[in-house]
Order: C-alpha cells, then structure tokens, then sequence
C-alpha cells in the first residue's frame, strides 16, 4: 500500500501513457512531465511568494497581508491578476525584441534545469547521465536573461543592475559548480538520481548517510548555500535588484506579464537550486530516519524544499546588503580557496574509505573537520579583520 | 543656473561625455561647471589613471532612498563617484515668505512642516526666537514640559533615523519596523498630550499650550523606562554585524576640520570628535539642571554617526528620567504673553537649539507690527548636506545611498 502511493505518480503517468496509442506515447510521456513540473512549481511559486510576505511581516512587526480571503491566502491570486491587467510598458528607446525575449530567456533554462532533479523515488523527468551538468549548464542561461533585460531597456540602472547582475552571477557560479563537484568526486556520478542512492542508507541504524552529515559535506553544503543565494540574487547578495540603490536593477522598466515572468523566473530558479543542494548534500527524497522511511519520498522532498525556501525567507528579512567589490572579494578570495580546500578534503575523505581501524570514522571526521576550520579561520583572518574595523569605544564630553 | 540643454537628460543611448585624460577642463564639463561662479573646484586626479567614460546618472528626485524629493546628480566611473552634484528645492514652499506675512503666532504651526519629524523642537527653536525678541520669561513647568517632548523627539528623529539607515543598507525595512513600534509608542504619547500625532503644535511664546492629561507623566515614564531595552535589541542585533561594519567603517568619513568649516552641526560633527553640543554650550531652557554626557566620535564615517545617535538616545533617556522626577507644579504660561495682538518691540533675535539633526535657528527682525519684517531659518538639514559631495567622491553608488542615509536629512527642512 505505502509502496503504491510512494509511487502514485510514476504509476499514474505509466497508466494515462498507456492509454494511448503506440505511435503517441514517445511525445506524450515528456509532456506530462513537463506539464507537471510547471504546474507544481508554479503553484509552489504562489504558495512561496505568500509564504514570504507573511514571513517578512512577522519578522518586521507586521501582519503581512490579511486582506484577500481568509488571512490573506488569495493574496497569490490578487498579485496574479494585479500583474495581468497592468500595461506592459515598453520604452521608447528600447531594443523591444532583446526587451521581450528577456523575461523567455529567464523562464525557459530553470524549466530545463528541472528536467534532470530527482523529485521522489524513480521521480525523475529525464535520467540522465550528465544531469549535474545539464543542471549548470543551463542555469548559466539565466544570466544572459538579466544582461539582456538589463541592456535592452536602456535605462542607466538597469545598466548598473546588468553590469552588477553579470559580474555576480558568473563570480558566484564558481564555488557553486565546485562545491557540487566534491559530490561528484565522492559518489563518482554525474546523474542526480544515483547521486541520491549513493546517500542512501543509515549508520549505526539511525544517522542517515547524507553527504552533509560529513565534513566536506557540511562545508559544501554551507558553501553551496551561500553561492546559490547569490545565484538567485536573494539577499543578502540582491545587488543586481537593489532596491534602496540602483532601484530594480534590470526589472526596473519591466510591467505587467513581463516582470511577472521574471519575478516566477527567480523563484524558480531558487527552488531549482535548493532542490539541488537537497539532492546534493541533503540525501534528495530520503527520509532522515529509518522508522519514517514509510512516508512517501516527493513528501520529504517537499519538505526539505520548503525548509530551503524558508531559510531563504529568514536571510531575506535580517541581512544588510554587501557592496559590489565586497562580493566580488568574497567570492573570489574567500569561497574560491575554501571551496578548493574543500574538494581537496573530500578526495582525502573518499581515499580513507577503507580505514577500518577503531574509531576511524571520527579520525577523518576530525582530520577533514580540522583543514576546513584552520582554512576558514585563516582566510577570515588575513581578508576580514583590517585595522580600525570592528566595534568601538565612545569617548563622552561632559 | 545652468541653461545649456542635456546637463543629465539622455541624451540618444546612454550619452556619457567622454572624458579624455587630462582633457578635461571646467569648461568642457558638460553642466558641471558651466555659468560663472558656479564652477566646480576640485583638485585633479592622479596622472597616470584608465579614463573610461563617465555615466551620468541622476539619481532622484523619485529615487526611494534619497529620503523624499531630493536629487543627485551623480557622474560615475563603473560604480565609483566621480562627481556628485546635489539638487534641491523641488519641495520648496516658501516657507519664510508666508511666515513674514503672517502674525507671529500664525507662523507656529508653520514650523512643524519644516522638519516633520521633529514639529516640537521646531516649535521650540521658534519660540525661543520669539521669547527673545519679546523678552518673555517661561514657567518652570513649562520648561520641563519643552524638556520632555523635545527629548521624546530626539528618540523618536534618531530611531527612525537609524531604521531608515539600515533600510538603505538593504535589510528589507526589518530595523526600520522595529524603530516604528517605538515611534508609534511615542506618537501616542505626543497624541495625548497635543492632540496630533506629528504636527504638533504645542509650544506658545512664554510657555506651552496645555498642560499633561491624566495619566500622561505615568505613560511617558513606561515609555522612557522600556526604551533602553529597545536599544538593547537594536544594538545586538546591528552594532557588531559583519556586514553593517564592512558597510559603514571608513565611509563618508567627514574630518573634524571641514565638519567645523562647513557648519555642520548636530550628531554629524560629533561623530567628527568635535565637542559642540547646544545644550551644553547654550544651556537654553533649563538644561544646565540635568546631568548628561555628550557622545563623540573619533572616525567621522558613517558607523560613528550610527553610533553616536545611539549613544545620544541613551543619554536622551537619561534626561527624560530626570526630567520626568523633578517635573514641578506651577502654570504652563507666562501670563505677559498675549495670543492676539502679539507685536513685540523693534529689534532683531537669533533663537537655536539643539534640534535632532543639529542647530535649528530662527533669526527674526521685529519692526514692532505684529508681523515679522523679516523671518530666517538656519535649517540643520540643509547646511549637514552641504558637504555631501565631499563625503562621497570616490565611494560607489551603494556607498552614497547610505551616506545620504547618515546626514539625516529631511526635505521638508531643507527646501522649506
């Protein structure tokens, strides 16, 4: 019984394909999962943009919106429609075809990038072997999207936001591609889906065998988050929109559908992200103890996701924003060495395997443990702690 | 002052003058340093630096973080200023004009638009002005009463200031919330006691306009009592994050000297290191009575007058405590003083205080009718801005918003 509704949706697709003609099925079968997948995720970008304003409001004081249905759970439709009915301004001096096609560029790669993300057992639109790469490959697209906005507008922030956008995003893919490839390195696949079975598993009965639950793991998986925050343009690295700077950044002559699009091309993009991550380091759809191993696998999926989206939403609502050349410093000087030092300690992680003396484990837990800390500590000392920074002592005058 | 067409308007696609090394004189500047006696004087930059070209950028007067209608017409090298030329005057309402064609009286309500924030010490700044061109004396009670709303005013201007601050920063107007509920706290009281929550109203030549309602010494006293557990929090929270100290040490550093040359008064040159406070230097009203310390800085960036306007809340609720203890009974106001038919003796006076953001003075000349021959402010928002560009140059965008944010400005008081 639990197995069927595990599998409720494999089984479903398998039954509706199979209802159709031969010649049918080949195009058919992609275009459930595509329909699916842009159903799910869509609603999930509603659910979310609710999620966040009511996060946001309870974090700042506020009620966040309480007026559309009840406690304000409709809030997604208002938004929806508010977004339809508004003028799609383009300006005049515009590139209207570059300025149209940058909210599609947006959109499509992250829909792409979710063809290859495991979502539950055998929950998979497209297996394949290279998914991790497909998965970067096509997420890199986004950023063209936002230095196509950001040119096309020609408007003077927008060309801030662009050139900020650019330089971000390209700095940022770095550290996210190499703290996935000490995964690689580990499981010694590029598919996303036997990147979950290589976590499956618990030790000693009851620790699930997660990459985040090892040393390289744990800094991967932090150095991960961080970049694909910078990725998604979230803050505390939202540079390229800077509200209280250059204002929207690239959205800034965006209306109506348009920004829209954009605006479900970051969420998007930020799910796709964190779904990554979960299947990275966060064993994908397994469940974090065996006795719950019952409970359908896309449920823990879904709640890994949700606990990512909420993470988000608290760094949102506390973080101040860096300045441009302390990002860049940040990503090049700081996540650069430590992610290097980190794949250097998953490969020393993956060679001890066979260790199998007493106590092994917590011996490379600490070794690992001990050369990402003393890294870390180091790279925070040398490039954080200038002379005068710090809090300081007030003289009074009476 | 400047009629030659295109001074920041795009001009075709993104028209930034270039500017060729070492080519580049007042005259070819387009807008910056054309017209006679407005040129713009500025030592040159080092030889030997990569030109690019300049993006001129205006930023306001419907930009969020410029705190209301204020422009900044910026000319940027990547991210980085290169020149920063501030423009005002789009909420200008002839404020000085009308109050010299009005009565004396008519012109106090007037002053709580100046800076909209701060309508009491505005009121307060006006009325000494008054009282000295009119040689009115002032209750005891009555100055105790200015002591305590003008020091709630203080907290109210500096909380919001620093949530206004760090919403600049980029937090989501998270601090900024938090800074609201104390406000709110503090309106409710000014709500109680004048009848408007922000346009106050309150003060009279020679005294004040009411006395305090029931209750309403016990609930500013609640309000003083807590208010140093909201700085508590605010201050965990921010002083000692990373990113707010990256972001705010060593920039917009304002040296002690130009700070002195400028005029700039008010938290902003005392986290210059410049001891110059009003209150301690006048001693207007009865602040001689309270026992207060003045918190200076050293650095003069933007992290210093975050933190001196903290530091100053706390002495500002040092003051309300006392002042809250030793509130004499008595009349509120002087029974000289006449509401209608006011017309003080010829003469001239100067009347300051030490407003939030910095010396407010009111300049009157009396020709004994009962209007003002004439009627002068000595806005501390407006001459604290003077220096922006200076204190800018060399930062980047980011940097400047946050600059602005640290001046503390507000539009109503510096157009008038």
């Amino acid at each position: 019984m639990m197995e069927t509704l595990d599998q409720l949706f494999v089984l479903l697709k398998r039954w509706v394909v199979g209802e159709f003609p031969a010649a049918w099925r080949l195009w058919l079968s992609p275009l459930i999962d595509a329909g699916a997948i842009i159903g799910v995720f869509a609603g999930l970008f509603a659910v979310t943009t609710l999620l966040e304003r009511k996060g946001l409001g309870r974090l700042q004081n506020r009620m966040g919106p309480n007026r559309v249905g009840p406690f304000g759970v409709l809030q997604p439709l208002a938004d929806g429609l508010k977004m339809l009915t508004k003028e799609d301004i383009v300006p005049r001096a515009a590139d209207r075809v570059v300025h149209f096609l940058a909210p599609i560029a947006m959109v499509t790669p992250i829909l792409l990038a979710y063809a290859v993300l495991p979502f539950g057992r055998n929950l998979v639109a497209v297996d394949f072997d290279a998914g991790l790469l497909f998965f970067f490959a096509v997420g890199a697209g986004t950023e063209l999207a936002v230095f196509m906005a950001g040119w096309s507008s020609r408007n003077k922030y927008s060309l801030l936001g662009a050139m900020r956008g650019i330089a971000q995003m390209i700095s940022y893919e770095v550290p996210l591609v190499l703290s996935a490839v000490a995964v690689v390195l580990v499981a010694g696949s590029l598919s996303l889906p036997s990147i979950v079975d290589s976590q499956a598993g618990y030790h000693w009965g009851w620790l699930a065998r997660w990459h985040v639950f090892t040393p390289w793991g744990l800094a991967g998986f932090i150095l991960f988050l961080i970049a694909a925050t910078a990725e998604s343009n979230r803050s505390p690295f939202d540079l390229p929109e800077g509200e209280s700077e250059i204002i929207a950044g690239h959205l800034i002559e965006y209306s109506g559908f348009k920004y829209a699009l954009f605006f479900l091309g970051e969420y998007l993009g930020l799910f796709a992200v964190s779904a990554l991550g979960i299947t990275l380091f966060l064993g994908g759809w397994q469940a974090p103890v065996p006795f719950l191993a019952w409970v359908p696998s896309y449920l823990w999926f879904g709640a890994k996701l949700l606990g990512c989206i909420a993470l988000f939403i608290w760094l949102r609502g506390t973080m101040p924003r860096l300045r441009t050349d302390q990002l860049m410093n940040f990503a090049w000087k700081f996540m650069l060495p430590l992610v290097l030092v980190n794949l250097v300690v998953a490969a020393l992680w993956h060679g001890t395997a066979a260790w199998g003396f007493f106590g092994a484990g917590a011996t490379r837990w600490l070794l690992g443990g001990a050369v990402l800390w003393l890294t870390y500590s180091a790279l925070s000392h040398a490039l954080f702690t200038a002379p005068g920074r710090g809090p300081r002592t007030y003289r009074y005058a009476d | 002052m400047r009629a030659q067409a295109g001074d920041l308007e795009m001009r075709g696609a993104f028209a930034a003058e270039p500017h060729g090394g070492g080519g580049r004189s007042a005259g070819s500047d387009a807008g910056w340093g054309a017209g006679a006696g407005h040129e713009w004087v500025r030592p040159a930059e080092p030889v030997g630096r990569l030109e690019g070209e300049w993006l001129e950028v205006a930023m306001g007067p419907h930009h969020p973080s410029t705190h209301g209608v204020f422009r900044m017409n910026v000319a940027l090298e990547g991210e980085r200023i290169r020149k920063l030329k501030p423009v005002f005057g789009y909420l200008h309402r002839n404020h000085e004009k009308i109050a010299e064609g009005t009565t004396y009286l008519g012109s106090m309500p007037y002053t709580d638009r100046l800076d909209y924030f701060c309508s009491l010490t505005n009121n307060w700044a006006y009325a000494l002005a008054v009282e000295t061109l009119a040689g009115l004396g002032v209750p005891e009670r009555a100055e105790y009463l200015r002591v305590i709303t003008g020091e709630l005013t203080r907290l109210l201007n500096h909380a919001c200031l620093v949530g206004f601050l760090l919403h600049d920063m980029g937090t989501m107007g998270t601090p900024l919330m938090y800074a609201f509920r104390e406000r709110e706290k503090i309106l409710d009281l000014f709500e109680a006691l004048t009848g408007a929550r922000m346009m106050c109203n309150y003060l009279r030549f020679g005294g004040c306009r009411v006395d305090v309602p029931a209750g309403w010494l016990a609930g500013a006293q609640r309000v003083v009592d807590e208010f140093p557990r909201f700085l508590d929090e605010f201050e965990n929270l921010l002083t000692t994050n990373e990113i707010v100290l990256a972001r705010s040490q060593g920039v917009g550093v304002l040296s002690g000297a130009l700070a002195v040359n400028a005029g700039i008064t008010g938290p902003m040159l005392r986290a210059s290191g410049v001891n110059y406070d009003l209150r301690k230097v006048d001693r207007y009203g009865i602040y001689d009575r309270f026992n207060f310390r003045v918190p200076l800085g050293e650095h003069g960036d933007v992290y210093d007058r975050y933190m001196v306007r903290i530091l100053e809340m706390r002495e500002s609720v040092k003051i309300l405590a006392q002042a809250l203890k030793d509130l004499p009974p008595g009349p509120i106001l002087d029974p000289k003083s006449k509401l209608r038919g006011f017309r003080p003796r010829a003469g001239e006076a100067y009347g300051r205080i030490e407003a939030p953001k910095g010396e407010l003075g009111f300049y009157l000349i009396s020709d004994g009718s009962v209007r003002p021959y004439r009627y002068r402010v000595r806005p501390p928002s407006l001459i604290n801005l003077t220096v922006l560009e200076e204190l800018c140059l060399g930062h980047t965008v980011a940097d400047a918003v946050i600059v602005l944010g640290s001046v503390d400005i507000v539009l109503g008081e510096v157009d008038r």
